[in-house]
């Protein structure tokens, strides 16, 4: 039972978990709970008063991310210099003791490389977002809504980063997933639009099952919610959780699957698209999907040392992820899925970084990514936003009218394939040496290829926006300033951010984000390496670069290509090389069908209903089964069954509804001669 | 005085309660029945009170819980046989079968 | 303790001056032929077991007991009978004309309950001794605290249930009145 604690005691830790050189961080690491509390404030002010403000508490919103910015931006600096360490837990109540240990009930925050870096992505992230939100849902039904939603959100998600503890991490990991369920289903008025909602939340829960059974299995073993006990447990004896640590280690990676949307789990992703566009770049692209990384990461120690047995698997999915589900972006027509399809590509790239082991590298990734799919999403927005549909068949030729927006798509695609210098490159390229380093070369050579498959289909998708002529309706025209700011202020560290981690150079006293961002959790030691490894780098250059080029081939939008497809109608064979209608051809054949086909309709299938039919109920997995060729048969013999117990179910009530003699002593008699047989019969029988 | 008095005596008078439940047709007497069972209840809650003599007196606290429902209850009965009486011109319970097949 | 042993103590005597009025009452509420009377014994029922709770040393429930159910309750009950206009008075058709079945029910109820009595005695080793509690009455701050502390939301769950009541009973009774009859009410 949790009894109130009259006097709250505080608990300081700082300087626990044996990194000596971490400094408590000052006044800015002390107050750092601000930022977990501003946000929820600035829900609540909205909900009340919001309606009644001039900017419809968008202004309430955009000054708490602000604020909020502020702290992160001095402690992420602060980081990079010194370090910081600070963990504060409040005893709120108490769970009960086991296995001889009082399990309390903490909630806190911490400050720490990691935390840190996560506390910024999301400030920063959200405070460009937010502003550009304010700019583009100008003229919508529920703004203030909107906004609190957004708002509750960020404080959720600052909530489980902050999070010194599991149950602290599982509240802000619902409370996340209802913000998104709120926000995806913002427009609810159309069917499609709450359906995805529901969607979401429901894979999300699935999910969770795992998360809450995980911590389960392992809080009682470990004796404490707090994640510091975890590395703590590593170091002093690997075994310390005995039999539960692989299952739990598990558990707590299946809930991580649903979060950061990894095959097979990452149906609702793509769905989610139906939000409106900040909340997808915000949520959807940037900070929520990452939390199943994060978590992954404040976990490691576990999968460090203790359910070692546990990583091939994960790595395996991670990889199916990134490599799989980055063809699907390949065949999207609506550009806000091309980039969903692309995220979850990316989550695959990061969670196969963590799971071979070098989380560093994963986190890394997460961090750069958050900036330039934040970028592209935005990017799409205002794409959106001035031909007013979400398809790439209706737009075309924009390179001229939106400029901003053209040329940060750009740079936000070229970071994304991987362009030298770019920050994707660097981190791309570490996830790659992870892999190298940690023996799964086969894996290592499909990342590569991944990322010849994301340069190809953000070529395809930027050349059918910006290129060629426009296809759509009326005059698009680049949207106002308070949208295309952020846009650039998102390019900026799309651009530059790799240079914060390239192995073995250091900017003076600055150090490396390697050695940050994680240092606390797992002395790093070989993960890192230490200098850039020019060959692997050039293996991912040049896939990059070749998924730029075929791309190009293929959709740039001059008359030869428009022919080509047009000739392509007619079957017929070119020599590979000496007719570039070939490579049309072959990407007709050898793309388009496969995934039109039986080969992709199985993926597209395992993609789109496996879990449809879970969630949907047995109605999808009917629909599917007729367009089958065994379809009509299992159709037939479902409906056989059926209509028997349909049958079955009518006969019998035919009959027993003649004990329905609506006097209701008879049913009191009956109640009551029951009882007496249900007590008879537990007497006898304890 | 011994516990096993009150608990024959708390028996003795649900048993009645159940007789009047099921044997009664004018509806009121139905949930004049039903109090009878409650007090049955009552007298065995502060039967065990006694017995086990718990500091925090739970069982006295049930038992003043149990008179508010009742309380409770007997209102929205009387206002639902109200109810019936209205509509159909009669207090007996054995009419209300609406629900039947 | 024999039977003889339990006769002689005086609190029994009291004991049985009050079980046996009240069974007898409890007996005429479930088989008397007029409402009103019935509504009178459970009035005597009632009071005989606050007579049991203070021999219990259950003072305040005693005294809730007396003020609720016969201040109040028994009187909705009278209230109930005039106004669905019960037949006051000596009448025949209270009852069902087949009894047997409830009263074969009811000795059931009572035999498995005598029954469960008697096992768990023997097996706890008898309630042989005196009770422990008699003799103390319980303060009533006891009840206050267990309300407001251990208690205090089933507390306002109970509250909530009686507010619920309330208002279910107003919107129930109520007589929707056609528009006629307001008309007719207004005039009146």
């Amino acid at each position: 039972m949790v009894r109130a604690v009259a006097s709250v005691p505080l608990v300081l830790a700082a300087g626990e978990g044996g990194a000596g050189d971490l400094s408590s961080g000052g006044f800015f690491a002390e107050t750092a709970w601000i930022m977990l509390v501003l946000p929820f404030v600035a829900f609540l002010a909205i909900i009340l008063v919001g309606k009644r403000m001039k900017g419809l508490g968008a202004e309430l919103a955009i000054g708490a991310m602000g604020v909020n910015l502020l702290w992160a931006s001095v402690l992420f600096v602060q980081n990079m210099f010194e370090g910081i360490y600070r963990e504060v837990n409040l005893t709120i109540g108490e769970f009960g003791t086991f296995a001889g240990r009082r399990l309390a009930f903490e909630l806190g925050f911490v400050v720490d490389g990691l935390s840190i870096m996560m506390y910024w992505v999301v400030a920063f992230v959200g405070f460009l977002v937010f502003v550009y939100a304010h700019g583009y849902m100008k003229g919508d039904i529920r703004v203030p809504w909107f906004f609190a939603s957004l708002s509750l959100f960020a404080g959720s998600m600052l909530v489980l980063v902050g999070a010194p503890n599991l149950i602290q991490l599982i509240i802000g990991w619902e409370g996340v997933g209802l913000a998104s369920y709120l926000l995806i289903g913002h427009y609810w008025e159309e069917k499609e639009n709450s359906d995805a909602a529901v969607k979401a939340f429901l894979t999300n829960k699935v999910a969770d099952v795992g998360l809450i059974l995980g911590t389960i299995l392992l809080v009682p073993a470990l004796g404490t919610f707090r994640f510091s006990a975890l590395s703590a447990a590593a170091d002093a004896h690997s075994e310390a959780l005995g039999g539960v640590a692989v299952a739990g280690a598990l558990l707590l990676f299946f809930g991580a699957m649903g979060k950061s949307a990894q095959f097979p789990l990452h149906v609702w992703l793509p769905d989610a698209m139906a939000g409106p566009t900040p909340v997808s770049a915000l949520m959807h692209a940037a900070t929520m999907v990452t939390a199943g990384i994060y978590l992954m990461a404040r976990t490691f120690p576990l999968y460090h040392q203790m359910a070692t047995e546990a990583r091939p698997w994960m790595v395996t999915i991670a990889v199916i992820t990134l490599f799989v589900l980055g063809f699907l972006a390949l065949v999207a027509d609506d550009l806000k899925r091309v980039l969903a399809y692309s995220t979850v590509s990316q989550l695959g790239y990061m969670m196969a970084a963590v799971a071979a082991g070098g989380y560093t590298a994963g986190l890394f990734h997460l961090f750069t990514h958050a900036f330039f799919k934040a970028l592209l999403f935005l990017g799409a927005g205002s794409v959106i936003h001035a031909v007013h549909s979400n398809n790439m068949s209706d737009m075309g030729g924009l390179r001229k009218e939106m400029p901003v927006t053209f040329w940060t798509f750009v740079v936000g695609s070229l970071s994304l394939a991987g362009v030298i210098p770019l920050a994707g490159f660097w981190s791309k390229d570490e996830i790659l040496a992870t892999l190298g380093h940690e023996g799964y070369t086969a894996f290592m050579w499909v990342a590569i290829l991944g990322a010849f498959v994301t340069a190809f289909y953000m070529t395809r998708a930027v050349a059918l926006t910006f290129f060629g002529t426009y296809k759509g309706h009326g005059h698009p025209h680049e949207s106002p300033p308070v949208m295309t700011a952020p846009l650039v202020a998102l390019a900026v560290p799309s651009v530059i951010a790799g240079l914060l981690n390239i192995p073995g150079v250091s900017w003076g006293p600055i150090r490396n984000f390697t050695d940050w961002v994680g240092a606390r959790i797992v002395p790093m030691g070989d993960y890192h390496p230490k200098a850039i490894e020019w060959e692997l780098a050039a293996y991912g250059l040049i896939a990059a670069v070749a998924g730029i080029a075929v791309g190009w081939r293929l959709f740039a939008p001059d008359a030869e290509t428009q022919q080509a497809r047009d000739r392509l109608r007619i079957p017929v064979l070119y020599p590979l090389l000496h007719n570039k209608y070939y490579i049309d051809d072959l990407y007709m054949k050898g793309v388009v069908n496969p995934v039109k086909g039986p080969l992709a309709r199985a993926v597209d299938w395992v993609n789109g209903y496996v879990i449809d039919a879970v969630i949907n109920g047995a109605g999808a997995v009917t629909a599917w089964l007729g367009g089958l060729v065994y379809g009509r048969l299992d159709q037939q013999g479902i409906d056989l069954l059926l209509n028997a117990a349909a049958g079955g179910t009518g006969g019998a009530g035919g009959k027993l509804r003649l004990l329905q003699s609506g006097k209701v002593q008879q049913y009191a008699g009956a109640f009551v001669v029951g009882a007496l047989l249900l007590v008879v019969a537990f007497v006898l029988v304890t | 005085m011994v516990l096993t008095q009150f608990l024959v005596l708390g028996a003795l008078l649900f048993s009645i309660g159940v007789y009047g439940l099921l044997s009664r047709r004018n509806a009121v007497t139905v949930l004049l029945a039903v109090e009878l069972m409650l007090a049955a209840v009552n007298i065995n809650l502060i039967a065990f009170e006694a017995f086990w003599n718990t500091a925090a007196a739970h069982g006295q606290i049930f038992a003043i819980f149990v008179i508010t429902i009742a309380a409770a209850e007997v209102g929205i009965g009387l206002a639902i046989i109200l109810l019936v009486f209205r509509n159909r011109a009669s207090g007996n319970i054995d009419q209300l079968d609406l629900m039947r097949w | 303790m024999t039977f003889s042993e339990w006769i002689a103590e005086p609190v029994n005597w009291a004991f049985l001056a009050m079980a046996i009025p009240m069974v007898i009452a409890a007996l005429r509420v479930v088989t008397s032929r007029n409402v009103v009377h019935a509504a009178l014994f459970l009035v005597l029922a009632l009071a005989a077991s606050a007579g049991l709770f203070i021999l219990l040393s259950a003072e305040f429930v005693a005294w809730v007991l007396v003020l609720v159910y016969i201040g109040a309750v028994v009187v909705l009950f009278l209230f109930g009978i005039m106004i669905t206009r019960a037949p006051i008075g000596r009448e025949t058709n209270l009852s069902h004309d087949t009894r047997w079945p409830a009263a074969v029910a009811a000795l059931g109820v009572f035999a498995v309950t005598f029954w469960l009595i008697n096992a768990v005695a023997t097996q706890m080793g008898g309630f042989g001794d005196p009770l422990p509690a008699v003799g103390r009455a319980t303060a009533t701050g006891i009840l206050g605290e267990g309300f407001i502390n251990r208690y205090l939301i089933p507390f306002e769950a109970v509250g909530f249930v009686l507010l619920a009541a309330l208002i279910g009973g107003i919107t129930l009774a109520r007589k929707d009145l056609t528009p006629a009859e307001e008309e007719e009410g207004a005039r009146v």
